[in-house]
Parts: structure tokens; C-alpha cells; sequence
């Protein structure tokens, strides 16, 4: 087994690409650095497969299949290895990760050609599958967060590409510091959990959970487990934008989009799924920690989907709709149902990469507008983009048989099924409504009606086929994707969830309804979202096919609503107003003007200036007068001598410095 | 025999007035003259201690002293007539160019 017994050279090859790249990309052509850029990616996924290849001949016994390369930090007891492991999640997470990131990498060529800066932004890229990879291959939770703490780097690096830009430089940062306050939790969750079980390995941690018999900690019990998971949470809520920390990912579409694609949709932001998914026997000890995560996801979901409604910048309806997804995602772990979780990770990596490409390629068309409102009428000019660009939205928006349909059809069929999850599913259920509307609102303001643009200046332009290319692929994979979950629906077996038992496997929540009665509600339910998605397709095609001036009339006789919606319901205001203003006042007024100023500096200085007023005043008696020099040797001889003479106990200090014997030397003066 | 405080009063005294001298005298040469005069006062400490205990170190101490003085008289000379040339003057006040 070749490759996996190297499993470090998966994503050894990104990281060997960032370097050459960035350390002699600079001086090179393009076609060089697409060459290292894409070679290394293309090797990686191919390594990748074979690595798969050679999993599926594993036993059941093997897997997980972890290897140790090296002890990276040993302490005590404590022991991080750079421990690479392979199970069936991972399977899930490095197929995504890399063949995503190949395809995006491709598309980038073409999108980036004509900008600077072309090596750094491969540069980059690569440095992010790398991060992105140990993250997903890790075998503990320390290199976990080497990973996950990379990919925040990484993320920080590309969406400040255009640096030059303030608003860019500012989203970066922005991205930054709120990843640190999740990360700030997931901390102290890793420290809790070596505490109480003294490993962080998974194999080693989870196994001891499950031998211990730990009891379930029921709602409202916060044990050790509830504590940590809702300390994991938060930073899986702070990687993959849930709320309250959502706020970065809307400001991260300043970055180029092909990283909206790679980062913020498809890979980094469903690295929090990851890590609960990866923690989910950690989780179901845990009532209290499983229902915020479901809350939590669910709010988020209907939340970030209201804001989507009226946004007009293209990337930022995407941008909301992917924090809504997370959501999603969040909301089938919360109710146990992690495979859903997972399933619908990778549904959604495939149609939201594509969804962000296809934008992009629009934006690319129309020479960098991303308003909507001067859109218009584009099918006739780039084809191949709407075409795919509408098979994602209809995957997205549940409509059979693309994948959306069925991975959200799951979560939701686990939410329903979940004791006491009517409600979360009632706003699944409006969740997908508010989707598929804002979803056919893009596509009709994009690509229908009245070209509003100026026809005279912005020559619209299909893109060239290194950008349709990777189109195409991820369009077939949003229509077949989600087929394997598929024969669930007439009673057979669903492939995806079956992959995944070895790891979910009895944790997943169990129905207790008989298998009949079960399939039944699963067909209803599914005519349920699809009425719901022709619903919010309805009203888009009612509101936007034509220009009829409705939705304008709307937004008159609901200017609160509206206005509300169309601020983001003043989060950032509020954010602003709460945390970051009086944060940026404390650190003004005390940190700054009366710690550093005052106390620091005053220190330094005061030391400086007290010595300034002594050399002041001993300086004068560097008279230059040679005789007042003559009365200060002969003063310090007086005093030296009746030192000596009257104060005894100086006679030993004076006698031991000058090496004399003075008792001696005095007994020979007074005989 | 004269008792060894008396040879110790005159040192000092001579010390004593070296001392005066090298503060309130003005001419080099004669603050140059005070120092020889503090030296030997010296000297003649040295010399009565070695009678007065018998033992030879103090007179080998006064050769030293003597050495050194020569020496130091010859650097001092020079300096001097250097002085003298570059200021037309012996007057120490003159020689002030380290002042602050």
C-alpha cells in the first residue's frame, strides 16, 4: 500500500507547490506557475484516489488506518504526533478537498490571467489545500488545529489578495480576529478533553468514551462532555459562520472568486461540520450540547436565508446562502443525523463551488460588476454559464432528482423524526422556501429580462474553457451527486449513509417508527420540500421574470421589513456598537493613552530624564579648573583616610578590596 | 635615638604643605615642585617606619618612589614646555580646553 503507508505526501504536494511558487513564481511566466500550481493539486488528488483505492482493500479491523510519522510535541504524559488517519469520513472530506480544489485551481488560470500578482495567488492556493488536508487527515486534535488554524491563515491571505483595496484588507482582518474567538473556545475544549481522558488522539479518546459507558448527560446537565462540546461548537461556529460569528463570511467576498469557491463555500467553512462530525461520539454524550447545535444551525439557516432575499450584490447572496447551508449541516448533526451532515457537506461543496464559478465567470462577462441590478438578459450571450449556473441553482433549491434535493430532503426527514424536532423542522422547511426564492431571484435578475448594463461599454464575453471546463464537471456532479442516497426514496439502500455507518454507526439517531410508516413519510415529506421549492420558484418567476416594478412596490409597503433585511438586521451595527467601539475605546483610552503612554513609556522616559537632570547637575564640576580637580582628590584622600581611621567595620571592606591587612598597617602607625 | 613620631610629625607637615601648595599655586612649575615635596614627605614616612621596625621594605619603597618621581618629573617637563609654547603662559587656569 504505497500511499497510504505515505499518507504525508498528500499533503506533502500542495505545500511543495505554495513554496516554489512563492519563493521563484515571481520571476516566472504564467504557464510555469499554472504548471507547479495545478501539478501539485492534480498529483495530490491523485495520490488521493489511489489512497482511497487502496482503503476500500482494507478490513473492517483496520480502519481507522492511522500512521505515525513523528512525535511532534511530548510532554509528561501528553504526547501530539504528526499521526496521519484515514476512515470513511476522511475518504468523504479528501476526495472533496482535493478534486473541488483541482477543478478550482484550473478555473483560476483562466480567471486570474490577467492579474497580478498571479504566483502569489497560487501561492496561496496551495498553501491552503495543504492546511486544508492536514486538517481533514489529522489523527488528533492538536494537528487538527494545526490544519484548522492554517486554512484561517490562508483564508485571511486570499481574501486580502487585493490589499491594495481597504475594504479587502479590512475583511481580512475581520475574518481573522473573528475566527480567534472561536478558536479561543476550541481551545480550551482541547485542553477540558486532554484533561479529562489525557489524549487527544481520536482512536484513543473516543474508544475510552465508548468503553467507559459514560452516561448521556441529559438536558441541562453541564458535565464535562456538554462543556466541551459546546466549547468545540464555538469554534466550529467561528470556522464555518454560524451564528453569532457569522459576520466574517458576507465580508469575505472581497477576496477573488474562485477563493469564495474554494474556501468560503466548499472546503474551510464546512471544516466546523467537520470537526463535529468528526466529535459526534463526544457530542451524542451530550443532550444539551446536540439540541444548541441543531438550534443554532437552524437559526442560522432561516436567518442568513431572509438576509439572501434582497441582497443585490451577486457574491453576497451566495455568500448568505452559504452560511445558510452550514446551517443546514449544523442542523442535521444537531438532531444526530451525521451522515445528512456530511451528505450535504458534499452536495453543497459541489454545487456551491459551482454556483460561486458560474458567478464569477457572469462577473468575468460583465468586465467586474457584481450588482445585479445592472445585469440582465445574459443567456444570450454566455450560455454555458447559465446553463450550468442553473443546474446548480435547481440542485440548491431541492428540486429533484439534482443533489440538493436529496441531502436536504434527509435533514430534513431526520429533523421531523427528531422527538420534538416539528419546529426545527417547520423552519428547515421555510429555510429551503427562501432558498429556492432567492436562488430564481438571482437567476432572473442575472440572465433575464432587459439588459440593464450599458450595451455601448461592457462587451459581454463568454468565458474561455479553462473556466467552463471545471463548470461542466461540477454541474454533472451537482445533477449525479446525490444520487447515491437516491434509492432510499423507493425503499433501497442509501450508499452514502451505508459508507459512513463504520464511523457513525449506531450513534446516528435511530427511528423508531416501523419501515413502512418511515417510507411513507419520507415520500411525503419529499413532495413536501419540492412543493416548497416550486413555491419560492413561483414567487421569483412572479416577481422578477419581468420588470413589473412588484418587488419595488413590496419593499414600499414593507420599508421596516425591508430595510431591516437589506442592513443585515444591523449585526454589524450592533457588533459594532457593543463590542468593537467600546473594545477600540479601551484600548484608546487606557491600553494606549494611560498603560503604554503613561505608564511604559513614562517609565522609560522618567528613567531617561531623571538621568538627564543629574548629568545636569554633576556636570558643572567638570570645571576645567585644574586646581578645584586637585581639592577633589585631596578631599576624597581626607576622606578615605577618616573612614579608615574612625569607622571600624570599613576597615575589613576597604582592607579586602585593596588586598591590605589593616589591622596590621593600623598597629604599625600607632605603635 | 629620635623617636619615630617626630621623622612622622615632619612628613606630615611637609605632606601638609605640598598639599597647600598643589590647591593654591597657579604656576605649573611650582605645583610641579609641591608634588615632589608630598612625594618625598612620603618618602620619609617610609624611611623612619623601616628604622623603626627594623626591616628594609619601607627603603626599598623610597627607591621606587624616586624612580618614578624622575620619570614622572621628565614626562611632566615636557608637558610643560609644551604647554608654554602653545600658550605663551604657565598659568594652570589657562589649561582649561576639558571644561564642559
Amino acid at each position: 500500500m504505497p500511499i497510504l503507508d505515505n499518507l504525508w505526501i498528500i499533503p506533502l504536494l500542495p505545500l511543495l507547490g505554495s513554496a516554489i511558487n512563492g519563493l521563484f513564481g515571481g520571476k516566472w511566466p504564467n504557464k510555469i506557475v499554472n504548471y507547479v500550481a495545478i501539478g501539485a493539486t492534480g498529483l495530490s488528488f491523485a495520490c488521493a484516489l489511489e489512497a482511497v483505492r487502496e482503503f476500500s482493500q482494507l478490513s473492517p479491523q483496520q480502519i481507522p488506518f492511522v500512521k505515525q510519522f513523528f512525535t511532534w510535541i511530548a510532554a509528561g504524559t501528553f504526547r501530539a504526533g504528526f499521526d496521519l488517519q484515514i476512515d470513511q469520513l476522511t475518504v468523504v472530506m479528501l476526495l472533496v478537498v482535493t478534486g473541488v480544489g483541482l477543478l478550482i485551481h484550473i478555473y483560476s488560470t483562466g480567471y486570474l490571467a490577467h492579474e497580478g500578482g498571479y504566483y502569489r495567488f497560487f501561492s496561496y492556493l496551495n498553501l491552503f489545500m495543504f492546511f486544508m488536508l492536514i486538517l481533514v487527515l489529522a489523527a488528533n486534535y492538536v494537528l487538527l488545529f494545526v490544519g484548522w488554524e492554517g486554512v484561517g491563515l490562508s483564508s485571511y491571505l486570499l481574501i486580502g489578495f487585493y490589499f491594495l483595496k481597504k475594504s479587502a484588507s479590512d475583511a481580512g482582518k475581520k475574518a481573522f480576529i473573528v475566527n480567534r474567538i472561536g478558536d479561543f473556545g476550541f481551545m480550551l475544549g482541547m485542553f477540558l478533553l486532554f484533561r479529562t481522558f489525557h489524549t487527544l488522539d481520536f482512536n484513543a479518546l473516543f474508544n475510552s468514551v465508548a468503553q467507559q459507558n459514560s452516561a448521556t448527560e441529559p438536558w441541562g446537565q453541564f458535565g464535562t462532555f456538554t462543556v466541551a462540546c459546546l466549547l468545540l461548537f464555538m469554534g466550529a461556529c467561528g470556522k464555518s459562520a454560524q451564528l453569532p460569528l457569522y459576520v466574517w463570511l458576507p465580508d469575505a467576498m472581497e477576496g477573488p472568486t474562485p477563493v469564495s469557491a474554494l474556501i468560503h463555500a466548499a472546503t474551510m467553512v464546512t471544516a466546523g461540520v467537520y470537526v463535529v462530525a468528526r466529535s459526534h461520539i463526544l457530542f451524542t454524550h451530550s443532550e444539551t450540547a446536540l439540541v444548541v447545535v441543531a438550534i443554532v444551525g437552524c437559526a442560522t439557516a432561516c436567518f442568513a436565508a431572509t438576509i439572501g432575499l434582497v441582497q443585490t450584490d451577486i457574491k453576497r447572496v451566495l455568500a448568505y446562502s452559504t452560511v445558510s447551508q452550514l446551517g443546514y449541516m449544523f442542523l442535521a448533526c444537531g438532531v444526530g443525523a451525521f451522515s445528512a451532515g456530511i451528505f450535504h457537506l458534499m452536495t453543497h461543496a459541489f454545487f456551491k463551488a459551482l454556483l460561486f464559478l458560474a458567478a464569477g465567470s457572469v462577473i468575468h462577462a460583465m468586465g467586474g460588476e457584481q450588482d445585479m441590478r445592472k445585469m440582465g438578459g445574459l443567456s444570450k450571450h454566455i450560455k454555458y454559464t447559465y446553463m450550468t449556473m442553473l443546474t446548480a441553482t435547481l440542485a440548491i433549491a431541492g428540486i429533484p432528482p439534482l443533489a440538493g434535493f436529496f441531502s436536504k430532503d434527509s435533514i430534513l426527514l431526520s429533523a421531523f423524526n427528531k422527538e420534538g424536532g416539528h419546529p426545527l423542522y417547520a423552519f428547515g422547511l421555510l429555510t429551503a422556501l427562501l432558498t429556492s426564492f432567492y436562488m430564481f431571484r438571482l437567476i432572473f435578475l442575472t440572465f433575464y429580462g432587459k439588459p440593464r448594463y450599458d450595451e455601448h461599454h461592457v462587451h459581454v464575453h463568454e468565458s474561455p474553457w479553462s473556466m467552463l471546463g471545471p463548470l461542466v464537471i461540477l454541474a454533472v456532479l451537482s445533477i449525479i451527486g446525490g444520487w447515491l442516497a437516491a434509492p432510499a426514496l423507493w425503499g433501497g439502500t442509501d450508499y452514502f449513509t451505508n459508507f459512513l455507518a463504520p464511523v457513525f454507526g449506531s450513534h446516528e439517531a435511530v427511528e423508531a417508527i416501523s419501515e413502512a410508516a418511515a417510507h411513507q413519510l419520507e415520500i411525503i415529506l419529499a413532495v413536501v420540500a419540492v412543493v416548497a421549492a416550486l413555491l419560492g420558484f413561483g414567487v421569483a418567476y412572479w416577481l422578477y421574470s419581468k420588470p413589473t416594478g412588484k418587488p419595488e412596490q413590496i419593499a414600499k409597503s414593507m420599508k421596516p421589513v425591508y430595510n431591516t433585511l437589506l442592513n443585515k438586521y444591523y449585526v454589524d451595527e450592533l457588533y459594532a456598537a457593543v463590542i468593537v467601539k467600546p473594545l477600540m475605546w479601551v484600548s484608546r483610552q487606557i491600553f494606549w493613552q494611560a498603560v503604554d503612554v503613561t505608564v511604559i513609556d513614562g517609565t522609560v522616559n522618567g528613567v531617561a530624564s531623571t538621568l538627564t537632570v543629574i548629568g545636569d547637575g554633576v556636570r558643572h564640576t567638570q570645571s576645567g579648573n585644574t586646581r578645584s580637580y586637585a581639592v577633589w582628590v585631596v578631599v576624597g584622600a581626607i576622606v578615605i583616610i577618616a573612614v579608615v581611621f574612625f569607622w571600624p567595620e570599613a576597615r575589613t571592606v576597604v582592607g579586602r578590596v585593596q588586598g591590605l591587612h589593616l589591622p596590621t598597617l593600623t598597629k604599625m602607625v600607632r605603635p | 635615638m629620635i623617636p619615630t613620631h617626630y621623622y612622622l610629625v615632619l612628613s606630615a607637615i611637609l605632606f601638609g604643605l605640598g598639599v597647600v601648595a598643589f590647591i593654591f599655586r597657579r604656576n605649573i612649575i611650582t605645583i610641579f615642585m609641591s608634588i615632589e615635596l608630598m612625594l618625598n614627605a612620603v618618602n620619609l614616612a617610609f624611611v623612619a617606619f623601616s628604622q623603626a621596625w627594623n626591616r628594609l621594605d619601607g627603603q626599598v619603597f623610597v627607591l621606587f618612589v624616586i624612580v618614578v618621581a624622575a620619570a614622572e618629573a621628565a614626562v611632566g617637563l615636557g608637558i610643560i614646555i609644551l604647554i608654554q609654547r602653545n600658550r605663551q603662559s604657565l598659568n594652570v587656569e589657562r589649561v582649561d580646553l576639558l571644561k564642559l
